[in-house]
């Protein structure tokens, strides 16, 4: 039990006169800094009122003297950014894609915005590093179904890959299995022949039975060579660049249902100087033609 | 060894114009206050030795203050032609010939850790030379009660004025100081922002209001600080705000020379009738002249204070005060609290100013301003840093080949356009490409412009490699105009499976 509070341990100070337990409640002034801030909050909280937008109602709210909205700075700002663009981004239309890629200054320009355009949306199936997945193709190397050069990367993004724009690029691998086109017996010859095409060690009696399946049914777009055909979008079985997977497995899928990736067209979703942008950015990163 | 020296005098004080903060002390306050009351100060004009070398000191500091940034100094190129700039949009320092980038601020650092050490050596030696002579709380605060002298009058007139009650005078007066102290703490926070910017063309531009909002920001608030810290709060920066009365005491020891009273000369005190004798008595005739002059608003026959910014007022007004009742001067006066105990006790005083503390202090400065001065003979106008892409880490080719990706950021500090031939410097065979150019085999080029850093992508495609690791330890060459400079990396060499 401690003892009771005395005159002694309030000093002169006056109480407020509300006692608890024999504590009573010390009526110490506020300290005047902390008054006048409060006094000029009061003041300043009026004049907030008073000029912007600030109480609700049952139908919408006081606009306030100023008529200030973020909304319409927000328009605002979004279209003075898209004159700062423009006038970036008009010597990127005027420019061909050869002029933009020798001349270091619209280059960095290119590969700049090329680089968060390609961030932004080609990130999701290529990855980040541009050097895609299973299904996704690798932009960083040298392989190039529908051709690597400045161009033909142009042209792929504009225009994308069976993305239904007439003027898209598209190849059609036959589902040779599932179709039943082939039988399984050849299916499981033919995976042998692409492994042997590719260099690997292969069945040879596999091999022989699958030459004239190969001769009839894919040499058309993959080349008697197997080493496919840029222009129709057919790609080379003798090297160690596989969308679908290098293994047996895969190649035997491949053979059996016949899959094709979809790239859309971004002439139709980014602006035509930003898809030239881009088309300099994946360019300059590719080891490419 | 420690000296103690006992201040406590026998007999009563006096009453008569004390300290001011003898003063509050006496009144004290009652519960409930929750801050001290400032207690005016009335610094009384003094005349002497320290107080003209104060006045040279103002004049020198604030004419560098306010001519630095007009110094022209011939860049190349389109760079600013002042001589010091803060170029904070531009990220550039330039101090006369050199150029400074933000990623050497370490220099900055160094000056620092170089004038902390001055700093602490000074006040080894000489107590508070910065405090009294040359800090800018100072100087202002000088400047502006020689202005409230010049409307108000002296401590007399000053003190009778503001125990009247107002009249016409009055308010002309202050309200005339008040303008000239705000007018002076314009110029102040005017001239800092010549500092940020090309002086004239932002001279011109404030005056116009095309200058930038951080140039009004800043003069604004500049002007508010001087107006407030030198005319309103003055002695309270330096006991209340300023960290460095703290930090003096651990500096400071009974070595050092302080401004002193000298009480082996000066007590026992009391007043003097002209002829008296001066046998058995101190010096020291109570006339309070050094507690009136100060202007923090203390008794230097104290002893050493926190309040005490060994300014050397009392030490003049004490030095007049001797000369018209013909007595030596210097009861007032730089001493070291050694040697006035060893007076006291009838001894020699001995002066040590070269001693351990200080001999450290000088050598910590001296080597510091040795390897400063080394970095900035040394310093190299080129710089490069290679990064490694982390994605892809590599990249395997159709025929089997490896490729990685190194970004190489060539910084050109000089004030030329440079020309950089980049060389690898790993297994044979390598074929180098940046975007733009064509493969090379023997290495690429690049221009890097003066005053910029250049970022260079570089390919770098190795054949496959039999039986190496994963790892390959390789380097860029670059030469410059300044020399070659290698650069070590690594090459890996297997991508990883892809899935
Ligand atoms: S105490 Fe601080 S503000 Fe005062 S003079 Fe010394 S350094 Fe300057
Ligand atoms: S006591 Fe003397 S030296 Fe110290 S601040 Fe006052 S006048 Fe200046």
């Amino acid at each position: 039990m401690s003892a009771p509070e005395t005159e002694k341990d309030s000093g002169p100070v006056p109480t407020t006169g509300h006692e608890w337990d024999g504590i009573r409640e010390l009526d110490n002034p506020l300290p005047r800094w902390w008054l006048w801030i409060f006094y000029a909050s009061v003041v300043y909280a009026i004049g907030y009122w008073i000029l912007m937008p600030a109480w609700p109602g049952l139908t919408g709210y006081t606009r306030g003297v100023l008529g200030k909205s973020d909304r319409a700075a927000v328009v605002e700002q979004l279209s003075e950014l898209k004159t700062l663009r423009g006038q970036q981004n008009a010597r990127l239309t005027q420019a061909s894609l050869q002029e933009i890629e020798s001349d270091p200054t619209l280059q960095a320009h290119a590969l700049a915005v090329g680089q968060s355009v390609f961030g932004d949306n080609c990130a999701t199936c290529h990855g980040v590093g541009g050097t895609g997945s299973k299904g996704y193709a690798n932009l960083r190397d040298d392989v190039w179904l529908w051709g690597g050069t400045l161009e033909d990367i142009h042209r792929t993004l504009q225009y994308g890959i069976r993305s239904g724009h007439p003027q898209a690029r598209v190849s059609q691998m036959p589902a040779y299995g599932k179709d039943q086109i082939l039988t399984a017996a050849q299916v499981a010859d033919l995976t042998e022949y692409v492994v042997a095409l590719s260099g690997r060690p292969a069945n040879a009696a596999a091999v022989q039975r699958a030459a004239p399946v190969y001769a009839a049914n894919c040499v058309a777009c993959h080349g008697p060579e197997g080493r496919g055909d840029p222009l129709q979008g057919a790609p080379n079985l003798t090297d160690k660049e596989w969308l679908y997977g290098s293994g047996r497995q895969d190649i035997k899928a491949q053979i059996h249902a016949g899959r094709g990736g979809v790239m859309p067209a971004w002439s139709g979703r980014l602006d035509p100087e930003t898809v030239k942008a881009l088309a300099v950015y994946v360019h300059a990163n590719a080891a490419g033609q | 060894m420690t000296v103690v020296i006992d201040r406590t005098r026998a007999g009563q004080k006096k009453a008569g114009p004390a300290s001011a903060a003898e003063k509050a002390r006496r009144r004290g306050d009652p519960g409930g206050g929750l801050y001290k009351p400032r207690t005016p100060i009335y610094p009384k004009q003094v005349r002497g030795p320290w107080r003209n070398l104060k006045w040279a000191l103002m004049i020198a500091t604030l004419a560098i203050y306010y001519i630095t940034p007009w110094i022209r100094w011939d860049r190349p190129g389109g760079l600013p032609d002042q001589a010091i700039l803060v170029d904070f949009a531009g990220r550039r320092f330039y101090l006369f010939d050199l150029q400074f980038w933000p990623q050497e601020v370490y220099f900055i650092t160094g000056l620092l850790v170089m004038a902390a050490l001055a700093l602490f050596l000074a006040s080894a030696l000489f107590g508070r030379l910065w405090c009294g002579y040359a800090c800018p709380q100072t100087i202002w605060t000088d400047l502006f009660i020689q202005v409230e002298r010049l409307f108000e009058g002296d401590r007399n007139a000053r003190m009778r004025r503001d125990a009247s009650s107002w009249s016409l005078d009055k308010a002309w007066r202050k309200a005339g100081k008040h303008l000239v102290w705000l007018g002076i703490a314009f110029g102040t926070g005017g001239a800092w922002i010549f500092y940020f910017h090309d002086a004239p063309t932002v001279l011109v531009q404030f005056w116009t209001g095309q200058a930038p909002a951080t140039a009004y920001v800043f003069c604004a608030l500049l002007t508010f600080t001087t107006y407030v810290f030198a005319g309103t709060l003055r002695e309270q920066v330096c006991t209340y705000m300023c960290p460095w009365p703290r930090i003096q005491g651990a500096l400071i020891d009974q070595d050092s020379l302080q401004v002193t009273y000298r009480i082996d000369r000066g007590e026992p005190r009391g007043p003097h009738k002209k002829g008296a004798s001066w046998e058995g008595r101190g010096g020291c005739i109570d006339c309070d002249q050094c507690v009136v002059v100060c202007p923090m608003g203390i008794d230097i026959r104290d002893g050493a204070q926190l309040e005490c910014i060994n300014c050397g007022l009392c030490a003049d007004a004490c030095d007049e005060m001797m000369d018209r009742i013909d007595r030596p001067r210097g009861l007032i006066g730089y001493d070291t609290d050694k040697a006035v105990a060893a007076r006291e006790a009838g001894q020699a005083a001995v002066y040590r100013l070269v001693r351990p503390r200080t001999l450290f202090y000088a050598a910590a400065l001296v080597l510091v301003s040795g390897l400063m001065l080394w970095g900035l003979t040394h310093r190299q106008a080129f710089d490069v840093h290679v990064l490694r892409d982390r994605n892809p880490i590599a990249v395997r080719l159709a025929d089997g080949s490896v490729r990685n990706g190194y970004t190489l950021k060539i910084a050109n500090r000089s004030f030329a356009d440079a020309d950089a031939r980049i060389r690898f410097d790993g297994p044979a065979g390598a074929l180098l490409k940046t975007p733009a150019a064509p493969v090379a085999t023997d290495g690429v080029s690049a221009r890097i412009e003066a005053n910029t850093v250049r970022a260079v992508r570089v390919f770098v495609t190795l054949p496959e490699q039999a039986g190496a690791g994963t790892s390959l330890p390789v380097a860029f060459t670059v030469t410059l105009p300044e020399g070659a400079m290698t650069v070590k990396s690594t090459f890996i060499t297997d991508p990883g499976a892809r899935p």
